[in-house]
């Protein structure tokens, strides 16, 4: 049906296509599509346009129809070819996404069964263990059974007996004539240990008996309880007491660290709890009613916990703040510390040591032996010590004074040399001089009369 | 430390008269009385049989000698040696007799526990009671001596009836919640009564005087269960020692279990100070033997003890009692608390060898004693905190908070100390051996 429409409007398109003005090159168009698909020309002639081969042309138009028919036909069958196909694609499609679907499915129902395996395997180890919980607890209740058991054995064996020996006493008794009576037989009858007479027993005793008793209960139950409101009062004292210091304790430290808006909340608070607590505590110290007494104790409970939390606190702040930290200054931390510590209590051992290894030395130097003979050779020890260095002294003094002995000779021998020496000299000089002056006299004697007796003068001078 | 000479005695029955004055002795049938101090025979005494049971009246003027086998109770005078009393029993038979608190009658328990008799010396009055419970202490007198406890069976339920002692008048007389009643207790200050069940049962009542049930305490059910119950003096606390090594301190205000003192095979209390008894045998030939070693006549195997301090953790030498015996050897037995209140004094079946003592001002373990034997007896001082105790060997022991010593009974090689009990003063302990017995005078300068 799609063909022929289209094969209409190519024909008229085909009608388009050549007109009368056109033929020629219609004609050689066509002899070039022709031969070039392979078939025989229509035209062969070429400067003979207008005629064209009709056999040919027939024939190329039968080919023509021919080819056509069968490009419609392999149209067709591609056409269906590609319907099947399509269709096969969307079947497979559909099986595609059918089997997913069920692969899913399938995935899920096995992890559903494998969470079943699981918790059944958890109920198991919880019921083995239940199992075993329960054994042991049979076990015991067994061996309680059986103490149980031979205890009541025991027990039932005793009775027996002395069933047994009671039956044999009974018939003893029921046989044996000879009834032994029981009796006292007493020289005389004594005397009350209180020395009183005793008492017939009526009514009124029994009475005064009753009496006795509760008054025995009453005493003690009035012992008991005055003992039990001292104690009362003064572990109220103590709680009152604790609950002042904590109060004190905790305030001045809110004001340090936090702002001004908290303080006066549990400020408030306990100076309200104190004031409220503290009348009826005034008004009546020994009986305080209920409500003063858990007003009391819950307000040292808040208390307790502030106290606890602030203390937790400066727990934390100790352990995380490192020494040297500017806000470490009030809070060391507690490893620091504890170095510290550590380190001061072995110096503190190590002085100890020293002042007792000290002290051992002095003992030592102290207990001189108390034997006489050692004291005796201890001090000629010492004495021999003495005499030695003594004795080198005394050598080296001896020494010294010989040298000086030789150098005082050898100095006075010199001297001596000398002196004699100056003599000579002076004799020498004296002659010498003499000569001069005998020699200058007998020359310019009459001409020095006068110079001699200048020089005369300074020789005797001189002399 | 003063030991006397060793003198005889059967039975261990040795009792110091409550005036403080004298000591009586049984040797077979004869009754003996000294003089505490100076030992001297003041009395001598024949009596029927050999004597199974002694005991002093009240007023340190009576001694009852009572013979079970033959059913007779023989009362002797302290000022009229002439004057004689003998109570026959009869064919129903004698199983058990004691003095009654005034110190003018006698109860005698007949065989088979069918009636207790009170026989009267002031008059010729008798009075029976019946259906008295044989059991671990069915009868107490207060301390003060104005009334009796007893228990009665009858019907299958447990009775107390509460006499008063001046004239045997039946003041109360109630039904317990017990399935098998095994003692009763009166409390030191008279007001309070324990009353407690037999092993198969835990279960403590505290009745009033007047017969009111103050309270009832049952620390777990099934296993067994009270073993021994103990007064503190100032009836401020009661100590209930059970089947399951524990003691259980109930106080007099709520009876409530305050605390429960443990005691465990491994002891690692570093508070607790734990001695060790430990032997040394002397060398012969050494020069460390003390003069008084050497003037006793010693022998090569005298064997010295002391005390080492042990620091923890310290084992306890357990012995396992048998599982299928009735009545096993665990538990708390005995307990004893100090004259002063301050101190407990407990001992557990399957630690034989040792004493427990504990501290009640802090309710803690203050000290265990290792002795080298099983414990055979512990008591206090009644005037001061001094625990002695012995275990069956040539020593005696004695405890203090300031320390522990030992001391070796200067006396010949057989004499074994199996059980002591102080002097009302606090000043003699007398130790009593198989038959034999010795007094030990305490001196007066030692007092801690």
């Amino acid at each position: 049906m799609h063909p022929v429409p289209l094969s209409r409007n190519s024909y008229s398109n085909f009608c388009t296509f050549c007109t009368e003005e056109n033929v020629s090159e219609c004609i050689l168009y066509i002899n070039q599509e022709l031969s070039s698909l392979g078939f025989a020309v229509i035209c062969n002639e070429l400067h003979r346009i207008r005629e064209l081969d009709v056999v040919a042309v027939l024939n190329n138009i039968y080919s023509l129809l021919q080819l056509h028919r069968h490009a419609l036909r392999t149209v067709e069958d591609l056409e269906m070819e590609q319907v099947k196909l399509s269709s096969d694609l969307d079947y497979q499609q559909l099986t595609n996404s059918r089997l997913k679907d069920q692969l899913e499915l399938a995935r899920k129902e096995n992890n559903k069964l494998y969470e079943k395996a699981r918790q059944l395997e958890m109920t198991i180890k919880t019921l083995q263990t239940c199992l075993k919980n329960e054994k042991e607890e049979a076990q015991k209740l067994q061996s309680i059974i059986a103490s149980r058991a031979t205890q009541y054995s025991h027990d039932m064996k005793r009775k027996e007996r002395e069933f047994s020996k009671l039956k044999e006493r009974l018939n003893h008794l029921l046989t044996d004539r000879k009834d032994k009576k029981q009796g006292i037989d007493v020289l005389n009858y004594i005397g009350r240990s209180d020395g009183r007479r005793g008492h017939w027993k009526t009514v009124k005793t029994e009475a005064k008996h009753e009496g006795e008793m509760y008054k025995t209960l009453l005493n003690d139950f009035d012992n008991r309880q005055r003992e039990l409101m001292v104690e009362n009062v003064e572990l109220k004292k103590v709680l009152q007491q604790m609950k002042k210091e904590m109060v004190g304790i905790l305030s001045p430290k809110k004001r340090d660290q936090r702002g001004g808006k908290q303080e006066d909340g549990p400020d408030q608070q306990t100076g309200s709890d104190e004031e409220e607590v503290c009348d009826p505590g005034k008004e009546t110290p020994g009986m305080s009613c209920e409500h003063a007494r858990e007003k009391l104790t819950n307000s040292i409970r808040q208390q307790w916990r502030k106290l606890k939390s602030h203390v937790e606190k400066l727990d934390n702040q100790a352990s995380m703040v490192q020494v040297g930290d500017k806000d470490g200054e009030e809070v060391i931390s507690k490893q620091t510390h504890e170095e510290e510590m550590e380190m001061l209590k072995m110096e503190i051992q190590q002085c100890k040591d020293f002042i007792q290894m000290q002290q051992q030395l002095m003992q030592q130097q102290l207990n001189t032996p108390c034997d006489e003979e050692t004291a005796a050779l201890l001090n000629d020890c010492y004495v021999l010590e003495e005499k030695e260095r003594l004795k080198e002294e005394w050598r080296t003094f001896q020494e010294q004074r010989r040298t000086f002995e030789m150098e005082r000779k050898s100095f006075t021998e010199a001297a001596i040399r000398l002196g004699r020496e100056r003599k000579a000299f002076e004799e020498d000089r004296a002659t010498w001089l003499k000569h001069q002056f005998l020699n200058m006299t007998f020359a310019d004697h009459m001409r020095d009369v006068k110079k001699d007796s200048k020089t005369n003068g300074a020789l005797s001078d001189c002399k | 430390m003063n030991f006397s000479e060793v003198f005889k005695q059967s039975n261990q029955l040795c009792k110091v008269s409550p005036n403080g004055k004298y000591l009586a002795t049984c040797v077979q049938y004869r009754l003996v009385v000294r003089d505490v101090n100076t030992l001297q025979i003041l009395h001598l005494y024949s009596c029927l049989d050999q004597v199974g049971y002694m005991e002093w009246s009240s007023d340190s003027l009576f001694i009852l000698c009572a013979m079970y086998k033959r059913g007779l109770v023989q009362v002797w005078s302290l000022e009229q040696p002439d004057w004689h009393c003998k109570i026959d029993e009869g064919s129903i038979g004698l199983v058990s007799s004691r003095w009654s608190p005034d110190g003018r009658h006698i109860l005698n328990t007949t065989e088979f526990h069918l009636r207790i008799t009170v026989w009267s010396l002031c008059n010729k009055s008798v009075s029976y009671i019946k259906y008295p419970k044989a059991c671990q202490k069915g009868m107490d007198f207060s301390s003060d001596g104005r009334y009796m406890a007893l228990a009665e069976r009858r019907d299958c339920k447990d009775f107390i009836s509460v006499f008063v002692c001046d004239d045997w008048h039946l003041l109360r007389h109630f039904e317990t919640e017990t399935q098998d009643l095994a003692g009763v207790e009166w409390s030191p200050n008279c007001c309070v009564l324990a009353v407690w069940d037999s092993c198969l049962e835990y279960k403590v009542l505290l009745y009033s005087l007047d017969g009111r049930l103050l309270s009832t305490y049952s620390a777990y059910e099934w296993s067994l269960g009270v073993k021994s119950i103990a007064w503190s003096p100032s009836s401020q606390f009661l100590a209930v020692g059970s089947y399951d090594e524990k003691v259980r301190i109930l106080n007099h205000i709520t009876w409530k279990n305050l605390i429960e003192f443990e005691h465990p095979s491994v002891i690692t209390s570093t508070k607790a100070v734990v001695y060790k008894e430990v032997e040394r045998r002397p060398v012969v030939g050494t020069e460390d033997l003390s003069v008084h070693h050497m003037t006793m006549g010693s022998s090569l195997f005298n064997t010295q003890s002391k005390y080492e301090i042990v620091p923890p953790p310290v084992q306890v030498p357990i012995v396992k009692p048998d599982p299928d015996r009735a009545n096993p050897k665990i538990g708390i037995s005995s307990m004893a608390f100090s004259p002063d209140n301050r101190y407990l004094a407990t001992r557990n079946d399957n630690m034989p060898q040792s004493v427990w003592i504990w501290d009640m001002q802090r309710l803690s373990l203050l000290a265990v004693l290792e002795q080298t034997a099983p414990v055979r007896c512990f008591m206090w001082d009644p005037c001061r905190p001094r625990l002695a105790l012995c275990s069956a060997n040539a020593k005696v022991y004695l405890w203090s908070p300031a320390g522990c010593v030992s001391v070796k009974v200067p006396v010949e090689e057989s004499f074994q100390v199996v059980s002591l009990f102080w002097h009302c003063s606090g000043g003699i302990l007398i130790l009593l051996g198989k038959d034999q017995l010795c007094l030990c005078y305490m001196d007066t300068e030692q007092d801690k």
